[in-house]
């Protein structure tokens, strides 16, 4: 690769990825303010023939996955990519350089600068600052040459790869992204209460997927709160496999259930005008669910009863009560007035039956299947952690030069950071004003 | 004392401390500006109880959640964090000529949540919003948001010195601080937003997973977010490129914070999306 080549210099450029961010950015604001994947009837009426036309060809539908957003997105990646490969080679080189190779006459030179005498030899002197830079968390190497002994420590020279911790993360987010999308799935499916499915329906007409497995939803929940509002929806789900109940959960929002991957999110709720009714037999000898629908006659044949739901009030799509109708084919039968997840306890010849009436709800889960998912949170930590290296921790490096006097050591502390220089400056002070302390009482 | 009345005296506390600030500006006194750092930090202090009593109340009613799910709550937040940073950064710098740029914002978001209409009361959270995640969520935004705001607040002191003051090189003490000074600080605030707001975008995408199944869904207040990360990724790399000016920075802060305003507020009240019952 030659690198003075001016297309490596272009796709190298801080100028190409200032301009790519920029066409991502406001390219992605046409996306906020068109709505995104409506039916085509939906831009043909809102904005003409002329126009619709000209979205369908842009994709503007599904702008964030047309193929001019995804190549903006592309040629971010590839100009990260070549900065990378540009600039970190000379940065590594740093980071590994010897502070000991910096000649005397450099050091001499550093704005960071204090120069003093003590009376004692160098290699003394030299122990002791040693000592008091390794207190400090500054590790000293040494080096004698010239006629002078020379210290060197440094701290957080890796630091200097903050950066490319940063700019490595978005190809990790970037990556996990695209695995999520070509080995995963996104949809949805509504089971109904006391049915199963082993299908769902994936987003953007997308076709049906299998999931290999089947999900049954034992029970739905719901709460309101006085003004009507949702509080809190659950649902009871067990997932079976050749037959095997492998395991059950209750879901709520925020709190999914995972399966071989694939993941069940409490998502959304459907009421129905059916009823779950729960039939206890006298003594407690056998209960069963059934699913009724409204005005429908059941039977539990072996027990010769026969029962629905002959009448209900609501309030908006909410059963409130419910009038049940009873008979075990004896006698006249009984109806009474049963609240939504009420029992009543009817008293017959045969025996007391117990009787719960519930609305039977379907509930709503959004499915996801999503492999990349890990790669993407792996490349959120990296690049929070990439940024507070790259902006909050600097490269630190201390050099001691030691002279032989005739009465002692002329002794020069010179340092340099290359980020957060103020901060630098009151550490190397209170560093030289310590040495000097300590070296003087030697 | 309920929330709101400590909260209504925190707005006009602000008020009276801007103007004591505008005061220290004009007069170049010190004793003004005591005052008014001290007037900042009582309603700041005000402020923080207020919010605090108010997650009490929700807890008394019944329905407990950290003040942080109407427009109403997140805009009193708004308000405190920006004076909160606004006090470090005068600790810091020590210098109090910002405040009379950064207290009005504070000043403005409070009087906007008292007199708009929008509402104002405790209400209970539909269960998409019953999670852990939205403390982190909000705080994280909202500390990003502020220091945004603080940006660009310096960018209109840079910009009136810039037009209208002394040379660029100019270090000598004025009214306001040096240009170098400010463009210094600018960067500082610019780097701490970009770094709580990717924190916050984070959060959300996590949050999203957990709830939705789906850490990015390209809704408007997601991208927003992100044009609005987009806006300060390219300042923070503009430095790098020759001819950009310290004036260029200081115009693109204030760019930032028309996209910070459209992310947090444009999009509620414009747009449609899941976002929306931000509005409420």
């Amino acid at each position: 690769m030659n690198k003075s080549n001016s297309l490596w210099q272009f796709f190298a450029s801080v100028k190409l990825a200032l301009l790519v961010l920029f066409l991502i950015a406001v390219t992605s604001i046409i996306g906020t303010v068109i709505p995104q994947k409506e039916a085509a009837q939906f831009y043909l009426a809102n904005f003409g023939p002329t126009t619709a036309q000209i979205f369908q060809i842009l994709d503007i539908p599904d702008m964030y996955n047309s193929w001019w957003f995804l190549a903006l997105l592309f040629l971010l990646a590839f100009n990260l990519v070549i900065c990378s490969i540009d600039r970190f080679p000379g940065v590594w080189k740093q980071v590994k350089s010897d502070g000991l190779a910096v000649p005397v006459d450099r050091i001499s030179k550093m704005s960071n600068r204090v120069s003093w005498t003590v009376d004692s030899p160098p290699s003394e002197t030299a122990v002791s600052i040693t000592d008091l830079l390794k207190s400090k968390g500054f590790k000293a190497a040494s080096k004698t040459a010239d006629g002078a002994q020379t210290l060197f420590a440094q701290r957080g020279h890796w630091t200097r790869t903050g950066v490319y911790l940063v700019h490595t993360s978005i190809l990790v987010i970037f990556a996990g992204a695209i695995i999520g999308s070509l080995g995963g799935f996104k949809g949805s499916v509504m089971i109904p209460e006391t049915m199963e499915r082993d299908k769902v329906f994936l987003f953007g007409n997308k076709g049906v997927e299998e999931l290999g497995f089947t999900v049954r939803c034992n029970e739905f929940a719901i709460e309101f709160y006085a003004n009507g509002m949702p509080k809190e929806y659950t649902s009871s789900l067990t997932v079976i496999e050749d037959d095997q109940e492998i395991l059950t959960k209750t879901i709520e929002v925020n709190d999914p259930l995972t399966y071989k991957g694939i993941t069940f999110y409490q998502s959304s709720y459907q009421p129905s005008q059916d009823f779950v009714i729960t039939v206890a037999l006298p003594d407690g000898t056998d209960e069963r669910i059934y699913t009724a629908p409204f005005q429908e006659q059941i039977e539990w044949i072996e027990e010769g009863l026969t029962f629905g739901i002959i009448n209900a009030k609501v309030r908006g799509q909410e059963i409130v009560t419910a009038k049940l109708w009873f008979s075990d084919g004896t006698d006249s039968p009984d109806t009474v007035w049963v609240d939504n997840k009420d029992s009543v306890e009817l008293e017959r010849e045969s025996g007391t039956y117990r009787v719960t009436v519930k609305q039977l709800y379907a509930t709503g889960l959004q499915v996801a299947k999503d492999p990349g998912v890990w790669w993407v949170y792996i490349g959120c930590g990296l690049m929070l952690f990439g940024l507070y290296v790259a902006f909050f921790m600097s490269h630190r490096r201390i050099w001691v030069v030691l002279k032989k006097q005739e009465n002692g050591t002329e002794v020069t502390l010179a340092g340099s950071a290359n980020k957060n220089r103020p901060g630098f400056e009151k550490l190397f002070a209170d560093l030289s004003d310590q040495l000097q302390n300590d070296t003087s009482k030697m | 004392m309920d929330s709101s009345q400590l909260l209504g005296i925190t707005t006009f506390t602000y008020l009276f401390a801007s103007f004591l600030y505008a005061a220290t500006l004009v007069f170049r006194s010190n004793r003004i500006g005591v005052v008014a750092t001290s007037f900042t930090v009582i309603a700041l202090l005000v402020q923080t109880v207020g919010i605090g009593l108010r997650w009490i109340e929700s807890y008394q009613i019944g329905i407990g959640h950290a003040p942080l799910t109407n427009m109403y709550e997140s805009v009193v937040f708004f308000a405190w964090t920006i004076v909160l940073l606004y006090l470090y950064i005068e600790w810091k710098f020590k210098t109090r000529t910002i405040g009379a740029f950064a207290v009005p914002m504070a000043f403005l978001a409070m009087a906007y949540a008292s007199f708009a209409p929008i509402n104002k009361g405790i209400n209970p959270l539909v269960p998409a919003l019953q999670s852990n995640w939205l403390l982190a969520h909000v705080v994280t935004c909202f500390v990003g948001y502020a220091a945004f705001a603080i940006a660009a607040a310096l960018g209109i002191m840079y910009l009136i010195k810039a037009y209208f003051g002394a040379d660029d090189r100019d270090d000598r003490p004025t009214i306001l601080p040096s240009l170098n000074v400010l463009a210094d600080i600018i960067h500082k605030s610019m780097i701490l937003g970009f770094i709580w707001l990717s924190a916050g975008i984070i959060t959300g995408a996590m949050w999203a997973n957990s709830a939705w199944g789906t850490y990015w869904s390209w809704d408007p207040k997601e991208t927003w977010s992100l044009i609005t990360w987009f806006v300060y990724a390219i300042t923070l790399h503009a430095r790098y490129t020759r001819g950009i000016s310290g004036k260029t920075i200081a115009w693109l802060s204030l760019v930032g914070l028309l996209a910070v305003l459209f992310t947090y507020y444009g999009v509620n009240f414009l747009l449609s999306g899941l976002h929306s019952y931000g509005s409420s």
